[in-house]
């Protein structure tokens, strides 16, 4: 029943908010909403409910190792989102408010999913109600984000629609009756006799390219990863901050319910190159452009390209890889947000958003610009922050796993992204505020409304990386087992 | 009954080419929009005996991709007022032949994946691999938007083409979830379009060059 509620407080706040009459207090809703998905999903995560195994939708170890982090997230983007919209009062805010309760709901949906149509709704839903949060702003340059995210996006979702099907054959070609639950998927490949395996092992293989490459564009994987700079530079920084820590995660454990019954069909050897290969090829190609953008907000698309790869790489590594990987995903998520909430409050200060036109934010926004510094060194895995502790599990399990070039290369891309992305952000951090920006006069006023929320998350980046929580190791090593049963 | 199947299907394979050749936007349109309805009438040429739901769905598809979604393109294609000439980036030759070396190459595909007993000889799968290659031709190969979202539609019309390999034994609640999906895409995609129109005065995606590393 609460696993139900998860996506019912949203929707049903959703349509409070469009109904709302007033802009001033309409805001107001999204930390209502959600607070209470996040006291749901901390009560399933301590104690959840039986599933079972036919049903469509359920909060499944998966779910439960990843959506308290979509929850909690969420919350902390609402408040920032209540000051944001008090600054912003110029812009009408009923279809953001909206959207952005929609989306939560739909996120839900697609972790819950349990069945690979329902996924897939849920997962193009979530990506349509993106749409109207990237345009927020209404600028030319919106508009053109918002459409390339669109035509890439939906080429994306339609590939996966595709591969799902493809899988679905496969599943009718092993003799089953139509079920396409992952488990009763994922029970019907184990074991198959040679002959029937032969009608079955192409569309398996067919399945697996059509939905690593859907829902890997949805998750931003190189080199299906260019709507993500467009869309995260011109989106709002909590929008940015949702996009990079919901619609991936919602994709990256798509692919991870899909790699589930490709492996029992006995496609593993084939699922962990893939991984491998197109994660590290993300790590280089992230790395790459991080040396060369000159626009913040762009650089945390690219750095987030590059997390994307490191959770395929992660995946790719057996058991405990995916629990680190898993780990990161907290980890990455959580000190992401802060990063796009402390850059969008850069980005107003300024007004501006390249290394040409921006510098001495120090002194324009001090305290936004310390906690984007704290969260560079936190997202270029700088101890004691937890992504330095995840990417170390990770690179742990390359070596146990005995591959010691993924280890090297890995190492090698994180070193590029450090550098490229200190050289940036200290560009705009140091020297002295620009004649045009200190002439605009009207001071961005850093309010605890913009400050807080960001320094949340990155108090909960540390606090995941000195103390992780032994419940919470837990939901991961639940969540590792369903896809590794034997270590 | 295969091969009335495999006409409607051929049909729909050449509304390809059609759509590939259409040098002005309106006679897109209307290739797009034929080939949503003949698709539409295949669940019923499939199912043997009649089934409401399998009723509903064929209606629903035919009014939604013959009806619905090329009126909304042909009013954005009014209210924008732009000259009917479609820009090709790949020229109309090349797309034409790369469009049939696709469908030759979808029905040698076809005839070597593995397919169940009562597919056998159907040219489904060949024409969806067909339909979704010609689908991306357009997305890539023509400038202007609404050949993108012609393009889209022909992308989507090939895996809905897939899709009826499973139509006995997938629940049609989900079918009737990916219907509602692709409606709520289009819509959202024309909204843009028209915002894009007044914010750039064009629809021709070519202009669209200010975000770039």
């Amino acid at each position: 029943m609460k696993e139900l509620a998860l996506i019912a407080v949203p929707w049903l706040a959703a349509i409070a908010a469009f109904l709302w009459s007033s802009e001033r207090t309409r805001p107001r809703l999204l930390p209502v909403a959600g607070g209470l998905h996040a006291v749901l999903s901390l009560w399933l995560l301590a104690d959840p409910p039986t599933l079972s195994p036919s049903a469509w939708f359920g909060f499944d170890p998966l779910a439960r190792a990843v959506l308290p982090m979509v929850s909690l997230l969420f919350l902390v983007c609402s408040i920032y989102g209540v000051a944001y919209l008090k600054v912003r009062a110029e812009r009408p805010n009923r279809l953001f408010v909206f959207a952005l309760l929609v989306l939560l709901g739909c996120l839900s949906l697609a972790l819950q999913a349990q069945h690979l149509g329902l996924l897939w709704v849920a997962a193009e839903a979530a990506t349509l109600m993106t749409v109207p949060l990237v345009h927020f702003n209404g600028t030319a340059r919106a508009f053109e984000a918002s459409w390339k995210y669109l035509l890439v996006g939906g080429t994306g979702i339609a590939l996966s629609l595709l591969g799902s099907f493809c899988l679905g054959y496969a599943s009718l070609n092993a003799g089953g009756n139509g079920d396409l639950t992952f488990s009763a998927l994922a029970g019907q490949f184990v074991h198959l006799p040679v002959e029937v395996a032969a009608k079955s092992g192409p569309w398996v293989i067919a399945a697996w390219v059509l939905l690593l490459a859907g829902y890997g564009t949805k998750m931003g994987l190189a080199p299906m990863h260019t709507w993500k700079p467009d869309a995260y530079g011109e989106a709002p920084g909590m929008v940015g901050a949702l996009l990079a820590g919901g619609i991936t995660t919602m994709a990256f454990i798509a692919v991870l319910r899909v790699k589930q019954v490709v492996d029992a069909a006995g496609g593993g050897d084939m699922t962990q190159r893939t991984l491998l290969a197109i994660g590290l090829f993300s790590m280089l190609v992230a790395a790459l452009f991080l040396l060369g953008t000159p626009d913040f907000k762009r650089m945390l698309a690219y750095s987030s390209v590059e997390h994307m790869g490191i959770l395929a790489v992660g995946a790719a590594l057996g058991g405990l890889g995916v629990w680190a990987a898993l780990f990161h995903v907290w980890t990455n998520n959580l000190t992401k947000g802060s990063l796009f909430l402390s850059a969008g409050n850069i980005r107003r200060a300024a007004n501006a958003r390249s290394q040409n036109e921006v510098s001495g934010m120090a002194w324009r926004s001090p305290l936004s610009a310390r906690i984007f510094i704290a969260g560079l060194f936190a997202i270029t895995a700088c101890p004691p922050f937890g992504p330095f502790f995840s990417e170390l599990l990770i690179l742990r399990a390359a070596f146990t796993t005995g591959s010691t070039f993924t280890a090297v290369a890995f190492l090698g891309c994180l070193l590029f992204a450090f550098f490229g992305m200190t050289r940036l952000v200290f560009a705009i951090v140091d020297g002295r505020p620009r004649a045009a920006a200190r002439a605009t006069g009207s001071r961005f006023r850093e309010t605890s409304g913009v400050i807080l929320p960001p320094l949340a998350l990155l108090g909960c980046s540390v606090w995941l990386g000195l103390a992780t929580p032994s419940w919470l190791s837990e939901s991961w090593s639940a969540a590792a087992k369903l896809l590794f049963p034997t270590p | 009954m295969t091969n009335t199947l495999n006409l409607f299907i051929g049909l729909a394979m050449g509304l390809n080419l059609v759509a590939l050749a259409s040098s002005r936007l309106p006679s897109m349109i209307r290739a797009a929009a034929l080939q949503g309805m003949v698709l539409g009438i295949l669940p019923l040429l499939i199912e043997h005996d009649f089934q409401w739901m399998v009723g509903l769905v064929a209606v629903g598809t035919i009014a939604v991709k013959g009806f619905v979604i090329p009126h909304l393109l042909r009013r954005a294609l009014r209210a924008a007022n732009i000259d009917r000439e479609v820009k090709p980036l790949i020229g109309f030759v090349p797309s034409l032949l790369l469009g049939a070396a696709a469908a030759v190459g979808a029905v040698a595909l076809g005839g070597a994946l593995p397919l169940l007993p009562e597919h056998a000889g159907s040219l489904l799968v060949a024409g969806s691999f067909a339909t979704v290659v010609a689908g991306f031709l357009l997305l890539m190969g023509r400038s202007k938007a609404i050949s993108q979202v012609c393009g889209y539609l022909i992308l989507e019309n090939g895996i809905y083409l897939f899709g009826l390999l499973l139509i006995r034994s997938t629940p049609l609640l989900v079918e009737a979830g990916i219907l509602l999906d692709l409606t709520v895409a289009v819509f959202v995609i024309g909204i843009i379009m028209d915002r894009i129109q007044k914010e750039f005065d064009t629809l021709d995606t070519n202009k669209l060059t200010s975000l770039r590393e």
